[in-house]
């Protein structure tokens, strides 16, 4: 086990230390303590490494990660695993706004909650909240998967391509071209895999799935009007 | 950016600290905004007199007799105390607007920062840091407080346009975004008599606070039709006699975040300010939802 005290340690120190492993895999266990919501704190990551940050993270925690386990105990700034490749980022506490943003792969597990924007752009990501998501959630969301345990914000989805939105909880609004869709069974088998992988009590039958009306796809010459 | 701290005492104990605690919260978002800075600060209230703080460029020149002067202009006693471009003017409750008057005959280069029984606003152009401690805002005790720390975006960067604004008699606003109708606002507000002083969008949300207080809003109600009204990007923080309130507009980008404990309520454009604050680790943290007015009070 390394320890990096960002009490004594720079930023650039530990960001620097943590790509030294890029390509050597000796060293897999880091631990992170007083990160005092700094930003980009284990950001850019390409190793199959477990970083643990024993505290509360700022902006673009974890953000760019590839292979890396990041696990946060506590809550994470605006932009968590922001554009994330692929492994795992788990947050004890809530996520900031722009939780995933862009996120290509992996899996982001949200203990609390997630504010506004969480999944925006998304596009491969699979993202777990146990508690609520904020406004504007996955907008324009082209692949992935968002699973919610408990309620959504206004206007979920908004001009999503065919990524996927699970949620337990009420959603407040749907945003534009976002709908109502039916489970089926292999939506049941994701789901009961990817509960079951982040830890969270709750049953695959209790989601509802919303996706893309798929009608902002082409345009339609009734909408000319509205540009 | 701008970053915007408050800190709102429930703790009596921690009130002797509460210029040290504020000034700390507002260091750590120097890199929100490094262009000017400014406390508004709640302390020793009186309510037999009131307090008006002045600012002038040629402090030395523009200070060195005006409690005298004024108390000659006012027919009455009014102390002076000087805190480097700043001087808080003494007086009694019913002079104030007289006093407005009559410095603009006296002294035509001072500018008011505020007016009130308890609130104090000191501001100034430079680094936080600097800012805090030509003021000796450390030493400050009080009940409650917000800080400012500002990079322009609307307009230029001057002790005016500097924040917290006053938007009237204890009450101040401070602003982290950037106003897109406040050219029209201004124009609709100055015609409906409301003095306007800069070109900075900040001011006109401050101005239109108490255009609507002034015709018979709440300053709750005032801050709900900010929603409506102010186009934007805005997190408006407002420091009231007895307490604050926070209001974000309805896309919120702009960050927030609260922190609450048996002690304290603290609001930080992020997180990193709480930090030092006593009991951060127990606090509940939460981030206000938008387009909801909350308030805090004693």
């Amino acid at each position: 086990m390394q320890t990096i005290d960002l009490e004594t340690q720079s930023l650039r120190e530990l960001n620097q230390t943590l790509h030294d492993q890029i390509g050597q895999t000796n060293q897999t266990a880091w631990e992170i303590n007083n990160p005092r919501g700094s930003h980009a704190i284990a950001v850019g990551l390409d190793a199959p490494m477990d970083v643990t940050i024993n505290g509360n993270a700022g902006y673009f925690c974890a953000s760019m990660n590839k292979q890396a386990n990041v696990h946060v105990k506590g809550s994470a700034g605006p932009g968590l695993g922001e554009n994330m490749i692929s492994g795992t980022i788990t947050v004890d506490g809530d996520a900031s706004q722009n939780a995933g943003a862009t996120a290509h792969g992996g899996l982001i597990n949200i203990k609390g909650n997630a504010s506004a924007r969480c999944g925006i752009s998304m596009k491969g990501v699979d993202i777990v909240v146990h508690g609520n998501i904020g406004h504007m959630s996955a907008f324009m969301g082209q692949s992935g998967n968002l699973v919610v345990l408990g309620d959504a914000g206004d206007a979920l989805g908004d001009s999503c391509y065919e990524a996927r939105f699970f949620v337990r909880g009420e959603v407040k609004s749907l945003g534009a071209d976002c709908e109502k869709k039916e489970m089926r069974p292999e939506h049941i088998e994701f789901l009961k895999d990817i509960l079951e992988r982040t830890g969270a009590d709750a049953k695959p039958e209790e989601f509802t799935r919303y996706g893309s009306a798929r009608k902002l796809y082409n345009f339609d010459v009734d909408n000319a009007s509205a540009y | 950016m701008c970053g915007i701290v408050g800190l709102f005492l429930k703790d009596k104990s921690l009130e002797p600290r509460l210029g040290e605690m504020l000034t700390e919260m507002l260091v750590t978002m120097t890199d929100r905004g490094p262009d000017s800075a400014g406390i508004a600060i709640y302390r020793n209230g009186d309510d037999s007199q009131a307090k008006m703080v002045v600012q002038s460029d040629n402090a030395d020149s523009d200070f060195e007799k005006i409690g005298d002067d004024l108390s000659e202009a006012l027919g009455t006693s009014v102390k002076a105390e000087r805190n480097d471009t700043h001087a808080v003017l003494y007086m009694p409750k019913d002079k104030l607007a007289e006093a407005r008057e009559a410095l603009r005959e006296i002294r035509p280069d001072v500018r008011v920062m505020s007016a009130g029984e308890t609130m104090e606003i000191y501001k100034e152009v430079g680094l936080p840091k600097d800012v805090a401690a030509r003021f000796e805002v450390e030493k400050m005790g009080g009940s409650h407080g917000i800080g400012h720390t500002r990079m322009a975006t609307e307009s230029a960067v001057t002790t005016m346009g500097a924040h917290p604004f006053s938007t009237g008699m204890d009450q101040c606003l401070v602003h982290n975004g950037s106003l897109s109708n406040h050219n029209r606002l201004r124009r609709q507000l100055r015609r409906e008599g409301i003095n306007i002083e800069s070109e900075n969008d900040t001011e006109v949300g401050a101005a239109y606070v108490t255009w609507k207080m002034q015709t018979g809003s709440t300053l709750g109600e005032a801050l709900e039709s900010t929603i409506d009204d102010i186009d934007g990007f805005f997190n408006f923080v407002v420091g009231t006699k007895d307490g604050f309130g926070v209001v974000r507009d309805p896309i919120a980008c702009k960050p927030a975040v609260m922190a609450e404990t048996d002690q304290y309520v603290a609001f930080a454009s992020e997180y990193r300010a709480f930090v030092d604050l006593p009991g951060i680790e127990d606090a509940r943290v939460w981030e206000p939802e938008p387009a909801t007015v909350y308030f805090w009070n004693h």
